[in-house]
């Protein structure tokens, strides 16, 4: 026993030197833009950058927008899943782990072939066709975490008794949708919009391919030309995911533990 | 006890500051099936996991077959151990569950199915050999663990609340399906639980445990009916208990509210205007006057349960309120909440608890 | 009395809905889920088939098979998938195997229970922390100017560039991997460690086995459906990452997808087919990974629910 809590902690610290020292010397190097002195000059340059402003505000807006096609498409099917075809289960669940197997880029690769401005969905001949292209991207990267954290979520509550209740007091489809199943799995649905966002803010591939003004290539481009910029630009998209782990950690403290009747 | 199989001397176990067993002794015969009895938190599952081997005592020693094995690992204990959660592997079929330890021990191939075939005849579910535990009802797969304990035929046997997971009906026809098993191999056994019926009924002896301690150890028939301790009543079997003040202890006369009962040769020591709990179990009482009941009290129809063959009602005496059951007669009237009525007793069935 | 009320009209009328109710929900019923399987289909599905397809096609649209010989002849291709597959598949081992000890380090160590939900947290945030940023991290650790790297040169009197060392190559880029790997691996086999029982141990301790046989027996063949699962997991997870690789170097290095990357920006392949090939290479491989998972889970693991 005593052992083999000496080899635990021996693991534990190995893994925390390998998580850490990276953190710790970005963090560092990241202080050091003004010669023989730590400054927060680097963050200030960021933050000071339109460009930056402007790509994150991009990326934002466009993970709103993923969170937003996201919901939209995975509740009601994971919901419809439950209620009435249990059957098809299998089906959809291959359907939204395929974006594990197929890599983004091939997937973004394939976009770029089918919509393209001759094609005869020409997403791809406007700005806004290929926003949307991109945000329709991010959903299926989205598609696996989403649809997990929502069918976990129904598993939680009594789908049919819900929606029975809901019928008897004369509700439609949309209002069951809507006002009945949705604010009960809002806590799962929130936890799949965090890390959509953690997903999609610093997504590079699509983005670039596309060739759409986003936080990623913005990074990248970074990356290229400055020597301390990219350091704090590291912290600062580190502190973003940090943030929406977070708030995902603390949603899930909200989430209703057990069912009245699992399954 | 002549030669103990089983010896447990001297036993203390403590976690940190908290003191989960004081001073645990109890010997077990050879063949003997013994329950330890008691609610959670009483350090019965403590003393059994001492006896297995998982944990390792503050103080005392431990005996199996005369040998010290205190400081043995429970892998090399030779016991059977079958758990609350049943606890089968879930990636071996039943037939390799049963074998596991045939096999860890090294018997031949042949040799092992033919006693894996004997145990699941033992079990009776000889065609659920190739099944995984997946498949089985809760009480199939508990068999299915106490044919795994049995089947390297260890010395000694642990049962660590086996039937606590289980449905009533599975349980009682689980308990006496184990005790039939236990009694043919003649193993000795040893049953912790938190239900007094499990206990009462399975047992050649019980211990009940209260605190880390023994409170009583004894045959079920001497545990019911002659408990020597306000916990051991209390917990074993419903009881009835009437507070009472000794008016006179020279002639054993002891006043209930305004009433006066003999309690001569009951008392041992206790002065005059001390004040006692009598107990009484319910099955001792009768409503109305009985011959053969020496003593009498009054008292008013509180509660009519009517449970089909048996009628339990609660009199109120006093402050006190007492239960007992009678038999349903079709032909007289049940009682009625309200009437007045007398209860009987004999002052010999009456425990004075201390 | 009831024949003649069957045959009332009225009460025919009664029982007529249901039927007719039927025959009209049907495709409501398909309603609910069309919007997923038309997305589905319009931007998983057929962008992919897409890009099937033409890889066994030739500029005039007729079948060939010379794209796909072309990626094994091609030296520069095959290098590529060489070391493409090789940094995945080593940092899927090593990820999955120190994610394991560490998963299992917090779960059956005897830890306090903070340790167990720091790394937890931790995990979470750091197998979503890849891309550029990570690039950037490693870049300001072990760049030539990287806090390591240089408290390495002034204190312990180590170059390591003069070592020889370089993030651009196979082991590198292992190196880095590991950093979203192995916290991904916690995250996920974390729970399938929890599902250990200790009862477990108990009884095969009781039965007589030694800790090894317990392992051996039980642990392992338990544990193996969903270390296998991850290990694949974690390939295809690294088999398809090119932001971090790409903001190290650039267009320059030779792995799988910074080279459809190029394609796709630029033709640099000179045969578009032949980039549909490469797409089609990187599926093919993932796609085999997944199935010989799935072969491995029904044909071996029958206990499985």
């Amino acid at each position: 026993m005593k052992g083999s809590r000496f080899w635990a902690w021996l693991i534990f610290a190995v893994g925390t030197a390998y998580f850490f020292i990276p953190l710790i010397a970005t963090f560092e190097f990241s202080l050091r833009m003004r010669r023989g002195e730590y400054s927060f000059d680097a963050y200030r340059v960021v933050f000071g950058d339109p460009r930056f402003q402007e790509t994150f505000a991009y990326s934002v807006t466009v993970a709103i927008f993923t969170i937003i096609l996201g919901v939209a498409l995975v509740v009601p099917t994971a919901y419809w899943i439950r209620l009435r075809m249990p059957h098809l289960r299998p089906i959809v669940e291959f359907a939204t782990l395929l974006p594990l197997i197929i890599p983004a880029i091939v997937i973004v690769f394939g976009y770029i072939r089918m919509y393209g401005s001759s094609s005869p969905l020409p997403f791809l001949a406007t700005a806004r066709g290929t926003d949307a292209l991109l945000v329709i991207g991010y959903a299926t990267l989205a598609l696996p975490y989403m649809y997990r954290a929502v069918d976990t979520g129904l598993r939680t509550i009594d789908v049919r008794t819900l929606t029975e209740a809901a019928q008897i007091l004369g509700a439609g489809w949309i209002t069951i949708i809507a006002r009945i199943i949705l604010p009960n799995v809002l806590i799962a649905v929130l936890s799949g919009a965090f890390l959509t966002f953690a997903i999609v803010i610093g997504e590079f591939t699509m983005a670039s391919l596309l060739n759409r003004p986003a936080f990623g290539p913005y990074l990248q481009n970074i990356g290229a030309n400055r020597a301390y910029e990219p350091a704090a630009l590291a912290i600062i998209a580190f502190a973003i995911t940090w943030g929406c782990m977070s708030v995902i950690q603390i949603l899930a403290r909200f989430a209703p533990k057990s069912a009245n009747r699992p399954n | 006890m002549a030669d103990p199989f089983l010896s447990i001397q001297n036993v203390k176990k403590s976690f940190g500051n908290v003191s989960v067993v004081k001073d645990f002794n109890l010997d077990v015969g050879a063949g003997e099936f013994v329950s330890f009895l008691g609610p959670s938190g009483c350090g019965k599952t403590t003393m059994l996991r001492i006896v297995a081997g998982f944990e390792e005592p503050s103080a005392g020693k431990v005996l199996i077959g005369g040998k010290d094995v205190t400081g043995l690992k429970p892998n090399q204990r030779n016991i059977g151990m079958v758990f609350q959660a049943y606890a089968l592997f879930p990636n071996l079929t039943v037939a390799q569950n049963i074998g596991f330890g045939l096999k860890v021990a090294g018997m031949p191939k042949a040799e092992a199915q033919q006693r894996i075939d004997e145990m699941l005849n033992i079990i009776k579910l000889p065609e659920f050999g190739d099944r995984y535990p997946y498949q089985l009802s809760g009480g199939q797969q508990q068999r299915i663990a106490l044919a795994r304990a049995l089947a390297p035929k260890p010395k000694l046997l642990l049962l660590d609340e086996p039937l606590s997971a289980l449905d009533a009906k599975v349980r009682i026809s689980l308990r006496e399906e184990i005790r039939s098993i236990q009694k043919k191999l003649g193993i000795t056994t040893i049953f912790v639980t938190h239900d007094q019926e499990e206990a009462l009924s399975m047992s050649d002896r019980i211990v009940v445990m209260n605190e880390g301690r023994a409170d009583q150890t004894g045959t079920p028939f001497e545990i019911y009916n002659r408990p020597s301790t306000k916990f051991v009543a209390n917990f074993v079997g419903t009881l009835n208990v009437l507070e009472g003040t000794i008016s006179d202890a020279a002639s054993g006369t002891v006043k209930i509210n305004a009433e006066e009962i003999g309690l001569k040769g009951k008392l041992n020591g206790s002065k005059s205007g001390d004040t006692l709990s009598l107990a009484l179990r319910p099955e001792a009482i009768s409503l109305g006057r009985k011959a053969g009941n020496d003593s009498n009290l009054t008292g008013q129809i509180a509660d009519v349960h009517f449970l089909g063959s048996v009628i339990r009602v609660r009199v109120g005496v006093g402050q006190n309120v007492v239960s007992l059951d009678t038999f349903n007669s079709p032909s007289s009237p049940p009682p009625v909440v309200g009437q007045k009525t007398e209860i009987s007793f004999s002052s010999g069935d009456v425990l004075v608890l201390h | 009395m009831t024949q003649a009320s069957i045959s009332d009209p009225a009460v025919a009328a009664h029982s007529a809905p249901p039927d007719a109710n039927r025959g009209f929900r049907l495709p409501t019923h398909w309603l609910g889920v069309a919007p997923f399987f038309i997305f589905a289909l319009m931007f998983l599905i057929l962008p992919t088939l897409y890009l099937v397809v033409g890889a066994f096609q030739n500029n005039e649209g007729q079948f060939t098979l010379d794209n796909i010989t072309q990626l094994f002849r091609d030296a520069s291709i095959r290098d590529a998938y060489r070391a493409s597959i090789k940094i995945s598949f080593w940092s899927a081992i090593l990820g999955a195997l120190a994610g394991l000890a560490i998963a299992i380090a917090i779960v059956r160590g005897g830890l306090p229970g903070w340790v167990r939900s720091a790394t937890m947290t931790f995990s979470g945030v750091a197998s979503n922390f890849a891309g550029v940023p990570l690039a950037f991290a490693y870049l300001a650790t072990l760049g030539r100017l990287g806090l390591v790297t240089v408290l390495l040169r002034d204190v312990f009197d180590i170059n390591i560039y003069a070592m020889g060392f370089n993030f651009l190559t196979t082991w590198g880029l292992v190196a880095v991997y590991l950093f979203f790997q192995i916290p991904l691996m916690v995250v996920i086999i974390t729970p399938a460690i929890d599902g250990l029982k200790r009862e477990w141990g108990e009884a095969a301790a009781t039965l007589g086995a030694t800790q090894v046989q317990y392992w051996r027996m039980v642990v392992i063949p338990v544990l193996w459906p969903s270390f296998l699962g991850t290990v694949i997991l974690l390939f295809a997870n690294s088999f398809g990452a090119i932001a971090t690789a790409y903001a190290f170097a650039g267009p320059s290095l030779n792995i799988v997808p910074i080279k459809l990357y190029a394609q796709i920006r630029g033709d640099v392949l000179h045969n578009p087919h032949l980039g549909y090939a490469l797409a089609f290479g990187m599926i093919f491989i993932t796609g085999l990974a997944n199935i010989f998972y799935i072969w491995f889970r029904t044909r071996s693991e029958r206990w499985l629910k």
